[in-house]
């Protein structure tokens, strides 16, 4: 994605604002968004769709970062190296994906030490589903099923969102992420045709991750006051209760196939609808995860700031040899 | 770091004989971490053979907001194009 850096942007902030103002020019990215044009990087467009997107791309980008962490957690405890490997090249995905976004986000103009700031503060926020423990291997398998199956719900519409950079990375994103859930249900597979303790465990999982999964597709739809302006601006291509309904609609089958019930006592198939009827979510448990109350919110920041910090003097002995580099060629 | 290192541009060509193609953007302190940056980040499935990596304050880029005259004079000129030409039945091929 192209981009511009924050010491060129700085310069146009303040006409940006003046600008949000003026009805025709409005209307004509209005417009253009209706026709499903792109809208690029230096393209005129209202304040409230540049900080809509950053926040949606930014929140998007933490998560694929945070994401790493409970997975982390397996890798040495990884069954066989094959896993080992596979859990490995999960985790880099996750990380790459991650760095694609932040630069999405960092073409509307903010920048990567904002955000990196942002979440290391705990000001931002990401995904309620990483604020979960992995408490088995199984976990390992129910999140690659589960939670990105979930995500892939959610990003394969955003391949048609109009903000071009963020698209470009969403399908770069959905090619790479297809992997990531076939290995989780290739785990699984695995588990429920091994000892019935294996079986259980997979089951457990199951019992574990299927509410939160769920919850990952947001309130619901009259719960969601900004959806219709995110539908018009096409940031969003779909509503949430669309999305999880969907993804119901292609899990339950997936979970007969492994023999594992889903822990829903209302689900059934309403032949009428041609969906899957289910339960009540419990919202009050999403919105005490998102304020923070998860069981592990405060594990997971300080991992990714451990981590941050412990990798202060690579970034110093890098920028020390650049500055060694370049006085060098000036002396030559 | 107090502040975020430079970001370059990535080009990758996905094998011989295809030119490089703008796939994303990197952060680097110099050109030689950005190659290797650009490679964990966009190479990650044998996706290239080869990778550029360009300073992103050196591209020039034409303005959006005047793209209708940078480009409008291209739309008249439809003669640029064979299928402006009726040839008679008997041309078979040219």
């Amino acid at each position: 994605m192209y981009t511009t850096e924050m010491d060129k942007k700085a310069a146009d902030a303040g006409l940006a604002q003046n600008d949000a103002e003026d009805p025709a020019k409005v209307a004509r990215f209005e417009e253009r968004v209706a026709a499903d044009e792109f809208i690029e990087p230096n393209d005129w467009m209202p304040e409230a769709y540049r900080k809509t997107l950053v926040r949606q791309i930014s929140q998007h980008a933490h998560s694929e970062i945070v994401g790493m962490l409970p997975e982390g957690n397996w890798l040495t405890r990884a069954p066989s190296l094959a896993r080992k490997a596979i859990l490995l090249a999960k985790i880099q995905d996750e990380a790459g994906h991650g760095l694609y976004l932040y630069c999405a986000a960092e073409t509307l103009g903010t920048s990567r030490q904002e955000m990196i700031e942002a979440l290391h503060s705990g000001k931002a926020k990401y995904s309620t589903i990483f604020n979960y423990p992995t408490l088995t291997w199984a976990d390992i398998g129910a999140i690659g099923w589960l939670v990105d199956g979930a995500a892939i719900m959610n990003q394969v519409p955003l391949q048609r969102t109009s903000y071009g950079p963020y698209a470009r990375a969403m399908v770069r994103i959905c090619k790479e992420e297809s992997f990531h859930q076939r290995q989780g249900f290739d785990l699984l597979l695995q588990l429920v045709n091994g000892t019935p303790e294996q079986k259980a465990m997979a089951q457990d999982a199951l019992g574990r991750w299927w509410w939160p999964s769920l919850m990952m597709f947001g309130p619901p739809d009259d719960q969601s006051p900004n959806t219709a302006r995110s539908m018009r601006w096409r940031i969003k291509r779909e509503t949430n209760d669309e999305l999880r309904q969907r993804f119901v609609d292609a899990t339950v089958p997936q979970a007969e196939l492994l023999g594992l019930k889903v822990p829903d006592p209302d689900l059934t198939w309403n032949e009428e609808r041609g969906h899957y009827d289910f339960g009540e979510i419990d919202w009050a448990e999403f919105y005490a995860v998102v304020r923070g109350d998860g069981p592990l919110a405060k594990e997971r920041l300080k991992a990714r700031r451990d981590a941050w910090d412990q990798g202060a003097w690579v970034r110093e002995a890098a920028d020390a040899y650049e500055a060694k580099q370049a006085q060098r060629s000036l002396a030559a | 770091m107090s502040r975020d290192w430079p970001l370059w541009e990535v080009f990758v060509r996905p094998r011989g004989g295809l030119e490089h193609r703008h796939v994303g953007s990197v952060h680097a302190p110099d050109a030689e971490m950005a190659v290797r940056h650009a490679r964990d980040t966009y190479t990650r499935r044998m996706e290239g053979v080869s990778l550029w990596v360009v300073r992103s304050n050196d591209i020039t880029a034409s303005d959006p907001d005047r793209s209708a005259e940078m480009f409008e004079p291209a739309e008249s000129k439809i003669y640029r194009h064979p299928t402006f030409y009726d040839l008679p039945d008997a041309v078979k091929h040219m």
